[in-house]
Protein backbone atom coordinates (compact mmCIF):
# COMPACT_ATOMS: atom_id res chain seq x y z
CA UNK A 1 0.00 0.00 0.00
CA UNK A 2 1.45 3.37 -1.04
CA UNK A 3 1.05 5.98 1.67
CA UNK A 4 0.89 9.70 1.05
CA UNK A 5 3.53 10.41 3.73
CA UNK A 6 5.99 8.35 1.69
CA UNK A 7 5.32 10.48 -1.37
CA UNK A 8 8.54 12.17 -2.48
CA UNK A 9 7.44 13.74 -5.75
CA UNK A 10 3.97 15.01 -6.53
CA UNK A 11 3.43 16.55 -9.96
CA UNK A 12 -0.05 17.78 -10.81
CA UNK A 13 -1.40 18.97 -14.16
CA UNK A 14 1.96 20.20 -15.38
CA UNK A 15 1.83 22.38 -18.50
CA UNK A 16 4.71 24.04 -20.35
CA UNK A 17 4.08 26.16 -23.42
CA UNK A 18 6.60 27.81 -25.71
CA UNK A 19 4.46 30.33 -27.55
CA UNK A 20 1.80 28.31 -29.34
CA UNK A 21 3.72 25.04 -28.92
CA UNK A 22 2.91 22.88 -25.90
CA UNK A 23 5.88 20.79 -24.81
CA UNK A 24 3.88 19.43 -21.84
CA UNK A 25 0.09 19.50 -22.04
CA UNK A 26 -0.99 17.71 -18.89
CA UNK A 27 1.36 15.49 -16.91
CA UNK A 28 0.63 14.28 -13.38
CA UNK A 29 2.41 11.61 -11.38
CA UNK A 30 3.62 10.66 -7.92
CA UNK A 31 6.89 9.04 -6.87
CA UNK A 32 7.15 7.24 -3.54
CA UNK A 33 10.09 6.59 -1.24
CA UNK A 34 12.52 3.92 -2.49
CA UNK A 35 10.78 3.72 -5.88
CA UNK A 36 12.74 3.24 -9.03
CA UNK A 37 10.31 5.22 -11.12
CA UNK A 38 10.49 4.78 -14.88
CA UNK A 39 9.67 7.79 -17.03
CA UNK A 40 8.93 6.36 -20.43
CA UNK A 41 8.03 7.92 -23.73
CA UNK A 42 9.24 8.24 -27.30
CA UNK A 43 11.71 10.97 -28.27
CA UNK A 44 10.01 14.37 -28.08
CA UNK A 45 7.29 13.11 -25.71
CA UNK A 46 8.17 15.73 -23.09
CA UNK A 47 10.27 13.60 -20.71
CA UNK A 48 13.26 15.93 -20.57
CA UNK A 49 11.06 19.01 -20.31
CA UNK A 50 9.21 17.45 -17.36
CA UNK A 51 12.46 16.48 -15.65
CA UNK A 52 13.98 19.92 -16.24
CA UNK A 53 10.83 21.46 -14.76
CA UNK A 54 11.14 19.29 -11.64
CA UNK A 55 14.74 20.47 -11.33
CA UNK A 56 13.73 24.13 -11.78
CA UNK A 57 15.75 24.45 -14.97
CA UNK A 58 12.51 25.34 -16.75
CA UNK A 59 9.63 27.25 -15.21
CA UNK A 60 6.22 25.65 -15.80
CA UNK A 61 3.38 27.53 -17.49
CA UNK A 62 0.93 26.02 -15.00
CA UNK A 63 0.56 23.09 -12.64
CA UNK A 64 2.14 22.29 -9.31
CA UNK A 65 5.34 20.49 -8.33
CA UNK A 66 5.87 19.37 -4.75
CA UNK A 67 8.93 17.47 -3.58
CA UNK A 68 9.47 16.17 -0.07
CA UNK A 69 6.11 17.72 0.84
CA UNK A 70 7.16 21.25 -0.13
CA UNK A 71 6.45 23.46 -3.11
CA UNK A 72 9.38 23.66 -5.54
CA UNK A 73 8.65 27.28 -6.33
CA UNK A 74 9.00 28.37 -2.68
CA UNK A 75 11.63 25.89 -1.45
CA UNK A 76 13.94 25.50 -4.45
CA UNK A 77 17.25 25.37 -2.58
CA UNK A 78 15.99 23.07 0.18
CA UNK A 79 14.56 20.66 -2.40
CA UNK A 80 17.62 20.72 -4.67
CA UNK A 81 19.84 19.93 -1.67
CA UNK A 82 18.03 16.58 -1.48
CA UNK A 83 18.33 15.75 -5.19
CA UNK A 84 21.18 14.41 -7.27
CA UNK A 85 20.74 14.40 -11.02
CA UNK A 86 22.08 13.91 -14.50
CA UNK A 87 20.14 15.83 -17.13
CA UNK A 88 20.66 14.40 -20.61
CA UNK A 89 24.42 14.12 -21.19
CA UNK A 90 26.76 14.06 -18.18
CA UNK A 91 28.69 17.20 -19.07
CA UNK A 92 31.65 18.27 -16.97
CA UNK A 93 34.42 20.86 -17.16
CA UNK A 94 36.65 19.18 -19.71
CA UNK A 95 39.78 21.08 -18.70
CA UNK A 96 39.49 19.78 -15.12
CA UNK A 97 40.22 16.35 -13.69
CA UNK A 98 37.42 14.06 -12.54
CA UNK A 99 38.33 14.77 -8.93
CA UNK A 100 38.42 18.55 -9.41
CA UNK A 101 35.02 18.40 -11.10
CA UNK A 102 33.57 16.51 -8.14
CA UNK A 103 35.20 18.95 -5.71
CA UNK A 104 33.62 21.89 -7.53
CA UNK A 105 30.13 20.41 -7.41
CA UNK A 106 30.60 19.15 -3.85
CA UNK A 107 31.41 22.68 -2.69
CA UNK A 108 27.95 23.93 -3.73
CA UNK A 109 25.98 20.76 -3.05
CA UNK A 110 24.45 22.04 0.17
CA UNK A 111 26.03 19.44 2.46
CA UNK A 112 29.67 19.13 3.54
CA UNK A 113 31.49 16.55 1.43
CA UNK A 114 34.85 15.18 2.57
CA UNK A 115 37.72 14.22 0.27
CA UNK A 116 37.41 10.64 1.47
CA UNK A 117 33.75 10.64 0.41
CA UNK A 118 34.79 11.81 -3.08
CA UNK A 119 37.37 9.02 -3.27
CA UNK A 120 34.81 6.52 -2.03
CA UNK A 121 32.38 7.56 -4.79
CA UNK A 122 35.08 7.43 -7.45
CA UNK A 123 35.72 3.88 -6.29
CA UNK A 124 31.98 3.07 -6.22
CA UNK A 125 31.56 4.00 -9.90
CA UNK A 126 34.73 2.17 -10.91
CA UNK A 127 36.88 5.18 -11.83
CA UNK A 128 39.69 4.55 -9.34
CA UNK A 129 43.04 5.34 -10.90
CA UNK A 130 41.50 7.79 -13.37
CA UNK A 131 40.47 10.49 -10.90
CA UNK A 132 43.44 12.72 -11.73
CA UNK A 133 42.83 12.48 -15.48
CA UNK A 134 41.17 15.34 -17.31
CA UNK A 135 37.55 14.68 -18.25
CA UNK A 136 38.34 15.62 -21.87
CA UNK A 137 39.96 12.19 -22.20
CA UNK A 138 36.98 10.29 -20.80
CA UNK A 139 34.68 8.09 -22.88
CA UNK A 140 30.93 8.65 -22.74
CA UNK A 141 30.56 5.69 -20.41
CA UNK A 142 33.19 7.04 -18.03
CA UNK A 143 31.49 10.45 -18.00
CA UNK A 144 28.20 8.72 -17.23
CA UNK A 145 29.84 6.94 -14.27
CA UNK A 146 31.35 10.22 -13.10
CA UNK A 147 27.88 11.70 -13.46
CA UNK A 148 26.49 9.09 -11.10
CA UNK A 149 29.29 9.79 -8.60
CA UNK A 150 28.38 13.47 -8.84
CA UNK A 151 24.72 12.73 -8.10
CA UNK A 152 25.71 10.95 -4.87
CA UNK A 153 28.12 13.59 -3.54
CA UNK A 154 25.75 15.11 -0.98
CA UNK A 155 23.97 11.85 -0.18
CA UNK A 156 20.65 12.93 -1.75
CA UNK A 157 17.36 11.19 -1.09
CA UNK A 158 16.19 11.40 -4.69
CA UNK A 159 18.25 10.71 -7.80
CA UNK A 160 17.02 11.79 -11.21
CA UNK A 161 18.66 10.27 -14.26
CA UNK A 162 17.56 11.54 -17.67
CA UNK A 163 18.25 8.93 -20.35
CA UNK A 164 21.38 7.65 -18.57
CA UNK A 165 22.13 4.88 -21.06
CA UNK A 166 21.85 6.92 -24.26
CA UNK A 167 24.97 6.58 -26.37
CA UNK A 168 26.48 3.80 -24.29
CA UNK A 169 27.76 0.51 -25.66
CA UNK A 170 26.07 -2.72 -24.46
CA UNK A 171 28.57 -3.23 -21.62
CA UNK A 172 28.17 0.41 -20.59
CA UNK A 173 24.39 -0.03 -20.48
CA UNK A 174 24.73 -3.10 -18.25
CA UNK A 175 27.20 -1.27 -15.95
CA UNK A 176 24.92 1.74 -15.54
CA UNK A 177 21.90 -0.51 -15.01
CA UNK A 178 23.75 -2.39 -12.27
CA UNK A 179 24.78 0.91 -10.67
CA UNK A 180 21.14 2.06 -10.59
CA UNK A 181 20.06 -1.23 -9.01
CA UNK A 182 22.83 -0.75 -6.42
CA UNK A 183 21.53 2.75 -5.70
CA UNK A 184 18.17 1.29 -4.77
CA UNK A 185 19.28 -1.82 -2.96
CA UNK A 186 22.52 -0.75 -1.23
CA UNK A 187 22.10 2.99 -0.84
CA UNK A 188 18.29 2.94 -0.42
CA UNK A 189 17.76 5.83 -2.82
CA UNK A 190 14.61 6.82 -4.66
CA UNK A 191 15.39 6.99 -8.37
CA UNK A 192 13.56 8.56 -11.30
CA UNK A 193 14.93 7.30 -14.59
CA UNK A 194 13.73 8.44 -17.99
CA UNK A 195 14.10 6.39 -21.11
CA UNK A 196 12.50 5.72 -24.47
CA UNK A 197 13.29 2.01 -24.18
CA UNK A 198 10.64 -0.07 -22.43
CA UNK A 199 12.89 -3.06 -21.75
CA UNK A 200 15.33 -0.81 -19.90
CA UNK A 201 12.62 0.49 -17.58
CA UNK A 202 11.18 -3.00 -17.18
CA UNK A 203 14.50 -4.30 -15.88
CA UNK A 204 15.03 -1.76 -13.14
CA UNK A 205 11.83 0.14 -12.34
CA UNK A 206 9.04 -0.88 -9.98
CA UNK A 207 6.68 1.93 -11.01
CA UNK A 208 6.40 3.82 -14.27
CA UNK A 209 4.61 6.42 -16.34
CA UNK A 210 4.31 6.56 -20.10
CA UNK A 211 3.89 9.97 -21.66
CA UNK A 212 3.47 10.92 -25.29
CA UNK A 213 3.03 14.30 -26.96
CA UNK A 214 3.19 15.95 -23.55
CA UNK A 215 0.36 13.95 -22.01
CA UNK A 216 0.20 11.10 -19.51
CA UNK A 217 -0.84 7.93 -21.33
CA UNK A 218 -0.67 5.42 -18.50
CA UNK A 219 1.01 5.00 -15.11
CA UNK A 220 1.22 2.48 -12.31
CA UNK A 221 3.34 -0.40 -11.08
CA UNK A 222 5.51 -2.01 -13.74
CA UNK A 223 4.28 -5.51 -12.85
CA UNK A 224 0.66 -4.46 -13.22
CA UNK A 225 1.25 -2.59 -16.45
CA UNK A 226 3.35 -5.26 -18.04
CA UNK A 227 1.08 -7.98 -16.65
CA UNK A 228 3.36 -10.80 -17.57
CA UNK A 229 0.54 -13.34 -17.69
CA UNK A 230 -1.13 -11.63 -20.62
CA UNK A 231 0.85 -11.78 -23.79
CA UNK A 232 0.41 -11.87 -27.55
CA UNK A 233 1.92 -14.98 -29.17
CA UNK A 234 2.78 -14.85 -32.86
CA UNK A 235 2.73 -18.19 -34.71
CA UNK A 236 4.12 -18.57 -38.20
CA UNK A 237 2.15 -21.49 -39.66
CA UNK A 238 1.76 -23.26 -42.96
CA UNK A 239 -2.04 -23.08 -42.75
CA UNK A 240 -3.19 -20.01 -40.83
CA UNK A 241 -6.91 -20.28 -41.75
CA UNK A 242 -7.17 -23.89 -40.55
CA UNK A 243 -5.34 -23.00 -37.33
CA UNK A 244 -7.67 -20.11 -36.71
CA UNK A 245 -10.71 -22.30 -37.28
CA UNK A 246 -9.42 -24.85 -34.74
CA UNK A 247 -8.71 -22.15 -32.14
CA UNK A 248 -12.11 -20.52 -32.56
CA UNK A 249 -13.69 -23.85 -31.56
CA UNK A 250 -11.69 -23.84 -28.34
CA UNK A 251 -13.21 -21.42 -25.75
CA UNK A 252 -9.75 -20.75 -24.18
CA UNK A 253 -8.20 -19.40 -27.38
CA UNK A 254 -10.99 -17.52 -29.14
CA UNK A 255 -9.12 -14.22 -28.85
CA UNK A 256 -7.00 -14.58 -31.95
CA UNK A 257 -6.49 -12.71 -35.24
CA UNK A 258 -4.40 -12.76 -38.40
CA UNK A 259 -1.58 -10.17 -38.56
CA UNK A 260 -1.86 -7.26 -40.99
CA UNK A 261 0.70 -8.77 -43.37
CA UNK A 262 -1.20 -12.11 -43.15
CA UNK A 263 1.99 -13.97 -42.18
CA UNK A 264 1.24 -14.64 -38.53
CA UNK A 265 -1.58 -15.81 -36.33
CA UNK A 266 -1.74 -13.56 -33.25
CA UNK A 267 -3.17 -15.17 -30.10
CA UNK A 268 -3.93 -13.24 -26.89
CA UNK A 269 -3.08 -15.81 -24.26
CA UNK A 270 -0.64 -16.73 -21.46
CA UNK A 271 2.86 -18.21 -21.39
CA UNK A 272 1.49 -21.46 -19.95
CA UNK A 273 -0.78 -21.95 -22.95
CA UNK A 274 1.99 -21.86 -25.59
CA UNK A 275 2.85 -25.61 -25.39
CA UNK A 276 -0.86 -26.47 -25.37
CA UNK A 277 -1.51 -24.47 -28.53
CA UNK A 278 1.61 -25.84 -30.19
CA UNK A 279 0.49 -29.41 -29.39
CA UNK A 280 -2.97 -28.64 -30.78
CA UNK A 281 -1.47 -27.46 -34.08
CA UNK A 282 0.76 -30.52 -34.36
CA UNK A 283 -2.14 -32.89 -33.70
CA UNK A 284 -4.00 -31.22 -36.57
CA UNK A 285 -1.04 -31.45 -38.97
CA UNK A 286 -0.39 -27.71 -39.00
CA UNK A 287 3.31 -26.94 -39.48
CA UNK A 288 4.74 -24.45 -36.93
CA UNK A 289 7.86 -22.63 -38.17
CA UNK A 290 8.14 -19.78 -35.65
CA UNK A 291 6.76 -18.79 -32.25
CA UNK A 292 7.34 -15.27 -30.91
CA UNK A 293 5.92 -13.59 -27.82
CA UNK A 294 5.07 -9.91 -27.40
CA UNK A 295 3.76 -8.26 -24.32
CA UNK A 296 0.70 -6.13 -24.78
CA UNK A 297 2.32 -3.02 -23.33
CA UNK A 298 5.31 -3.34 -25.62
CA UNK A 299 2.94 -3.55 -28.56
CA UNK A 300 1.00 -0.63 -27.16
CA UNK A 301 4.17 1.37 -26.61
CA UNK A 302 5.42 0.67 -30.13
CA UNK A 303 2.09 1.80 -31.51
CA UNK A 304 2.47 4.96 -29.44
CA UNK A 305 5.90 5.65 -30.88
CA UNK A 306 4.74 5.03 -34.41
CA UNK A 307 1.72 7.30 -34.22
CA UNK B 1 27.50 30.10 -0.24
CA UNK B 2 28.56 33.10 -2.34
CA UNK B 3 32.19 32.63 -1.21
CA UNK B 4 32.20 28.94 -2.13
CA UNK B 5 30.56 29.68 -5.44
CA UNK B 6 32.96 32.55 -6.20
CA UNK B 7 35.89 30.32 -5.27
CA UNK B 8 34.54 27.75 -7.76
CA UNK B 9 34.30 30.39 -10.47
CA UNK B 10 37.85 31.54 -9.79
CA UNK B 11 39.07 27.95 -9.97
CA UNK B 12 37.35 27.50 -13.33
CA UNK B 13 38.97 30.69 -14.63
CA UNK B 14 42.35 29.64 -13.23
CA UNK B 15 42.23 26.21 -14.89
CA UNK B 16 40.82 27.42 -18.22
CA UNK B 17 43.64 27.88 -20.76
CA UNK B 18 41.94 30.88 -22.41
CA UNK B 19 42.28 32.88 -19.19
CA UNK B 20 46.01 33.09 -19.74
CA UNK B 21 45.73 34.34 -23.29
CA UNK B 22 44.84 37.80 -21.97
CA UNK B 23 47.53 37.94 -19.33
CA UNK B 24 50.03 36.30 -21.67
CA UNK B 25 49.15 38.81 -24.37
CA UNK B 26 49.73 41.73 -22.01
CA UNK B 27 53.09 40.34 -20.87
CA UNK B 28 54.26 39.80 -24.45
CA UNK B 29 53.07 43.22 -25.69
CA UNK B 30 54.62 45.05 -22.74
CA UNK B 31 57.85 43.09 -23.13
CA UNK B 32 58.00 44.14 -26.79
CA UNK B 33 57.27 47.79 -25.92
CA UNK B 34 59.92 47.78 -23.17
CA UNK B 35 62.45 46.19 -25.53
CA UNK B 36 61.67 48.66 -28.32
CA UNK B 37 61.90 51.67 -26.01
CA UNK B 38 65.11 50.39 -24.41
CA UNK B 39 66.72 50.03 -27.83
CA UNK B 40 65.23 53.02 -29.63
CA UNK B 41 63.62 55.11 -26.88
CA UNK B 42 65.66 58.24 -27.52
CA UNK B 43 64.35 58.51 -31.07
CA UNK B 44 60.78 58.00 -29.82
CA UNK B 45 61.18 60.76 -27.22
CA UNK B 46 62.68 63.14 -29.74
CA UNK B 47 59.47 62.83 -31.78
CA UNK B 48 57.52 64.12 -28.77
CA UNK B 49 59.94 66.72 -27.48
CA UNK B 50 61.11 67.92 -30.89
CA UNK B 51 58.50 70.66 -31.13
CA UNK B 52 59.58 72.11 -27.76
CA UNK B 53 63.35 71.86 -28.09
CA UNK B 54 63.73 75.39 -29.46
CA UNK B 55 61.87 76.94 -26.53
CA UNK B 56 62.58 74.52 -23.66
CA UNK B 57 65.61 72.80 -22.24
CA UNK B 58 65.04 69.26 -20.98
CA UNK B 59 67.27 68.08 -18.15
CA UNK B 60 67.53 64.61 -16.65
CA UNK B 61 66.28 61.31 -18.04
CA UNK B 62 62.93 61.96 -19.73
CA UNK B 63 62.54 58.32 -20.80
CA UNK B 64 62.15 56.91 -17.31
CA UNK B 65 59.98 54.21 -15.73
CA UNK B 66 57.14 56.63 -15.05
CA UNK B 67 56.87 57.76 -18.65
CA UNK B 68 57.10 54.14 -19.79
CA UNK B 69 54.15 53.25 -17.54
CA UNK B 70 52.16 56.19 -18.89
CA UNK B 71 52.88 55.23 -22.52
CA UNK B 72 52.00 51.59 -21.91
CA UNK B 73 48.70 52.23 -20.15
CA UNK B 74 47.79 54.68 -22.95
CA UNK B 75 48.59 52.10 -25.62
CA UNK B 76 46.96 49.10 -23.98
CA UNK B 77 43.73 50.50 -22.57
CA UNK B 78 42.26 50.10 -26.07
CA UNK B 79 43.23 46.42 -26.35
CA UNK B 80 42.73 45.13 -22.83
CA UNK B 81 38.88 45.20 -23.09
CA UNK B 82 39.13 42.53 -25.81
CA UNK B 83 41.23 40.34 -23.52
CA UNK B 84 38.78 40.87 -20.65
CA UNK B 85 35.74 40.11 -22.84
CA UNK B 86 37.50 36.96 -24.05
CA UNK B 87 37.16 35.48 -20.55
CA UNK B 88 34.08 37.17 -19.06
CA UNK B 89 31.96 36.75 -22.21
CA UNK B 90 32.37 33.02 -21.78
CA UNK B 91 31.33 32.76 -18.13
CA UNK B 92 27.65 31.93 -18.72
CA UNK B 93 27.49 31.10 -22.43
CA UNK B 94 30.53 28.82 -22.09
CA UNK B 95 28.67 26.81 -19.44
CA UNK B 96 25.66 26.62 -21.79
CA UNK B 97 27.83 25.51 -24.71
CA UNK B 98 29.60 22.90 -22.58
CA UNK B 99 26.35 21.69 -20.98
CA UNK B 100 27.59 22.23 -17.42
CA UNK B 101 24.98 24.94 -16.86
CA UNK B 102 22.39 22.16 -16.35
CA UNK B 103 24.40 20.65 -13.53
CA UNK B 104 25.32 24.00 -12.03
CA UNK B 105 21.72 25.22 -11.85
CA UNK B 106 20.44 22.03 -10.25
CA UNK B 107 22.58 22.68 -7.18
CA UNK B 108 21.02 24.31 -4.11
CA UNK B 109 22.40 27.72 -4.93
CA UNK B 110 20.13 30.48 -6.21
CA UNK B 111 20.67 31.70 -9.73
CA UNK B 112 21.31 35.20 -8.36
CA UNK B 113 24.13 33.84 -6.20
CA UNK B 114 25.66 32.03 -9.16
CA UNK B 115 25.49 35.16 -11.32
CA UNK B 116 26.88 37.34 -8.53
CA UNK B 117 29.73 34.82 -8.08
CA UNK B 118 30.52 35.03 -11.76
CA UNK B 119 30.45 38.82 -11.60
CA UNK B 120 32.78 38.85 -8.59
CA UNK B 121 35.08 36.35 -10.30
CA UNK B 122 35.18 38.49 -13.44
CA UNK B 123 36.02 41.54 -11.28
CA UNK B 124 38.86 39.60 -9.64
CA UNK B 125 40.13 38.43 -13.03
CA UNK B 126 39.98 42.03 -14.32
CA UNK B 127 41.89 43.15 -11.24
CA UNK B 128 44.52 40.49 -11.93
CA UNK B 129 44.89 41.76 -15.50
CA UNK B 130 45.15 45.40 -14.32
CA UNK B 131 47.71 44.42 -11.64
CA UNK B 132 49.69 42.55 -14.28
CA UNK B 133 49.53 45.64 -16.49
CA UNK B 134 50.58 47.83 -13.57
CA UNK B 135 53.42 45.56 -12.48
CA UNK B 136 54.80 45.08 -15.97
CA UNK B 137 54.62 48.75 -16.92
CA UNK B 138 55.32 50.55 -13.64
CA UNK B 139 57.66 48.19 -11.77
CA UNK B 140 59.54 46.72 -14.72
CA UNK B 141 59.67 50.16 -16.34
CA UNK B 142 61.37 51.56 -13.26
CA UNK B 143 63.79 48.63 -13.02
CA UNK B 144 64.78 48.93 -16.67
CA UNK B 145 64.62 52.70 -17.16
CA UNK B 146 65.02 54.12 -13.66
CA UNK B 147 62.92 56.72 -11.88
CA UNK B 148 62.38 60.35 -12.73
CA UNK B 149 59.88 63.12 -13.27
CA UNK B 150 56.96 62.41 -15.56
CA UNK B 151 56.45 64.55 -18.62
CA UNK B 152 52.90 64.41 -19.98
CA UNK B 153 51.99 65.95 -23.29
CA UNK B 154 48.50 67.42 -23.32
CA UNK B 155 46.60 69.11 -26.13
CA UNK B 156 47.05 72.45 -24.37
CA UNK B 157 50.66 72.05 -23.34
CA UNK B 158 53.25 70.03 -21.50
CA UNK B 159 52.92 69.11 -17.81
CA UNK B 160 55.82 67.87 -15.76
CA UNK B 161 55.04 66.00 -12.55
CA UNK B 162 57.74 65.65 -9.93
CA UNK B 163 58.62 62.12 -9.02
CA UNK B 164 57.19 62.35 -5.50
CA UNK B 165 53.86 63.47 -7.01
CA UNK B 166 53.44 60.53 -9.37
CA UNK B 167 52.78 57.36 -7.32
CA UNK B 168 49.29 58.25 -6.12
CA UNK B 169 48.33 59.44 -9.62
CA UNK B 170 49.20 56.05 -11.07
CA UNK B 171 47.36 54.29 -8.25
CA UNK B 172 44.17 56.22 -8.98
CA UNK B 173 44.69 55.95 -12.74
CA UNK B 174 44.93 52.16 -12.54
CA UNK B 175 41.88 52.10 -10.24
CA UNK B 176 39.94 54.12 -12.80
CA UNK B 177 41.16 51.84 -15.58
CA UNK B 178 39.97 48.90 -13.45
CA UNK B 179 36.51 50.46 -13.14
CA UNK B 180 36.21 51.01 -16.88
CA UNK B 181 37.38 47.45 -17.57
CA UNK B 182 34.83 46.10 -15.06
CA UNK B 183 32.19 47.91 -17.13
CA UNK B 184 33.37 46.01 -20.22
CA UNK B 185 33.45 42.76 -18.20
CA UNK B 186 29.87 43.37 -17.01
CA UNK B 187 28.73 44.07 -20.58
CA UNK B 188 30.29 40.79 -21.74
CA UNK B 189 28.76 38.89 -18.78
CA UNK B 190 25.33 40.36 -19.53
CA UNK B 191 25.52 39.44 -23.20
CA UNK B 192 26.70 36.00 -22.10
CA UNK B 193 23.31 35.47 -20.41
CA UNK B 194 21.60 35.83 -23.79
CA UNK B 195 23.79 33.41 -25.70
CA UNK B 196 24.33 29.67 -25.91
CA UNK B 197 27.78 29.92 -27.47
CA UNK B 198 31.03 31.56 -26.38
CA UNK B 199 31.87 33.54 -29.48
CA UNK B 200 28.66 35.60 -29.71
CA UNK B 201 29.06 37.61 -26.48
CA UNK B 202 32.78 38.23 -27.08
CA UNK B 203 32.23 39.51 -30.63
CA UNK B 204 29.16 41.51 -29.55
CA UNK B 205 31.06 43.14 -26.68
CA UNK B 206 33.87 44.22 -28.96
CA UNK B 207 31.34 45.36 -31.56
CA UNK B 208 29.62 47.58 -28.97
CA UNK B 209 32.95 48.95 -27.68
CA UNK B 210 33.98 49.71 -31.26
CA UNK B 211 30.64 51.28 -32.18
CA UNK B 212 30.54 53.48 -29.10
CA UNK B 213 34.17 54.49 -29.60
CA UNK B 214 33.44 55.53 -33.20
CA UNK B 215 30.34 57.46 -32.11
CA UNK B 216 32.35 59.08 -29.33
CA UNK B 217 35.18 60.14 -31.62
CA UNK B 218 33.01 61.51 -34.43
CA UNK B 219 32.81 65.26 -34.21
CA UNK B 220 29.19 65.41 -35.35
CA UNK B 221 26.68 67.57 -33.41
CA UNK B 222 23.98 64.87 -33.48
CA UNK B 223 26.13 62.71 -31.17
CA UNK B 224 26.99 65.54 -28.78
CA UNK B 225 24.05 64.75 -26.50
CA UNK B 226 24.73 61.03 -26.16
CA UNK B 227 28.53 61.11 -26.09
CA UNK B 228 28.79 62.01 -22.36
CA UNK B 229 26.66 58.96 -21.49
CA UNK B 230 28.63 56.35 -23.44
CA UNK B 231 30.88 54.26 -21.22
CA UNK B 232 33.56 54.26 -23.89
CA UNK B 233 33.87 58.04 -23.50
CA UNK B 234 34.95 57.39 -19.91
CA UNK B 235 37.36 54.55 -20.64
CA UNK B 236 40.13 57.15 -20.87
CA UNK B 237 39.08 58.83 -17.62
CA UNK B 238 42.31 57.58 -15.98
CA UNK B 239 44.02 60.45 -17.78
CA UNK B 240 42.19 62.93 -15.54
CA UNK B 241 44.60 61.98 -12.77
CA UNK B 242 47.42 63.46 -14.85
CA UNK B 243 45.81 66.90 -15.00
CA UNK B 244 47.11 69.75 -12.90
CA UNK B 245 45.05 70.83 -11.07
CA UNK B 246 42.76 67.80 -10.86
CA UNK B 247 39.32 68.28 -12.38
CA UNK B 248 37.33 66.38 -9.74
CA UNK B 249 34.01 67.16 -11.46
CA UNK B 250 35.12 65.22 -14.53
CA UNK B 251 36.44 62.39 -12.38
CA UNK B 252 33.25 62.02 -10.35
CA UNK B 253 31.13 62.28 -13.47
CA UNK B 254 33.08 59.47 -15.16
CA UNK B 255 32.87 57.30 -12.03
CA UNK B 256 29.09 57.88 -11.88
CA UNK B 257 28.56 57.00 -15.54
CA UNK B 258 30.66 53.82 -15.29
CA UNK B 259 28.96 52.65 -12.06
CA UNK B 260 25.55 53.43 -13.62
CA UNK B 261 26.45 51.26 -16.62
CA UNK B 262 27.60 48.43 -14.35
CA UNK B 263 24.38 48.64 -12.30
CA UNK B 264 22.06 48.74 -15.32
CA UNK B 265 23.88 45.95 -17.14
CA UNK B 266 23.98 43.78 -14.02
CA UNK B 267 20.23 44.34 -13.46
CA UNK B 268 19.51 43.17 -17.02
CA UNK B 269 21.77 40.14 -16.48
CA UNK B 270 20.01 39.23 -13.20
CA UNK B 271 16.56 39.50 -14.81
CA UNK B 272 17.55 37.43 -17.85
CA UNK B 273 19.47 34.77 -15.91
CA UNK B 274 16.74 34.32 -13.31
CA UNK B 275 13.93 33.95 -15.86
CA UNK B 276 15.83 31.92 -18.43
CA UNK B 277 14.69 28.39 -19.28
CA UNK B 278 17.70 26.11 -19.55
CA UNK B 279 17.17 24.25 -22.81
CA UNK B 280 20.78 23.54 -23.82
Amino acid sequence: MLKDNHKIVEVKNLVKNYGSFSAIKDVSFDVYQNDVFGFLGPNGAGKSTTIRTILSLISPTSGSINLFGKSLQQNRNYILSKIGCIVEKPDFYKYLSAQKNLEIFARISGNPVSKSKINELIDFVGLSGREKDKVSGFSHGMKQRLGIAQTLLHDPELIILDEPTTGLDPQGIIDIRNLIIQLKTEKKKTVIISSHILSEIELIANRMIIINKGKTIVQGSVSDLLNEQEIIVQFKLDNILKAMHILKMNPDFVNCEISQNESYLLIHTTFDSIPVINKLFCENDIGVSLIETKRKLEDYFLRLINT
Amino acid sequence: MIFKSTYNELLKIAYKPRSYIGIGGIIIIIAIILFALKVDGAFYISLITGQFEQSLIFEGEILNGNLIAYIIIQMLIIHVPLLIAFVTGDLISGESAMGTIRLLLTKPVSRSTILMSKFLASCIYTLAVVLCLAFMSFTLGKILFGAGDLMVLKSDGLIVFQENDIGWRFLYAFTMAFLSLVTVATLALTLSCFSENSIGPIVSTMGIVLLFTIIGSMDVPIFDNIRPFLFTTHMAAWRFFFDDPLNTTNIYYSITILIAHITILLSIAFYKFNTKDILS
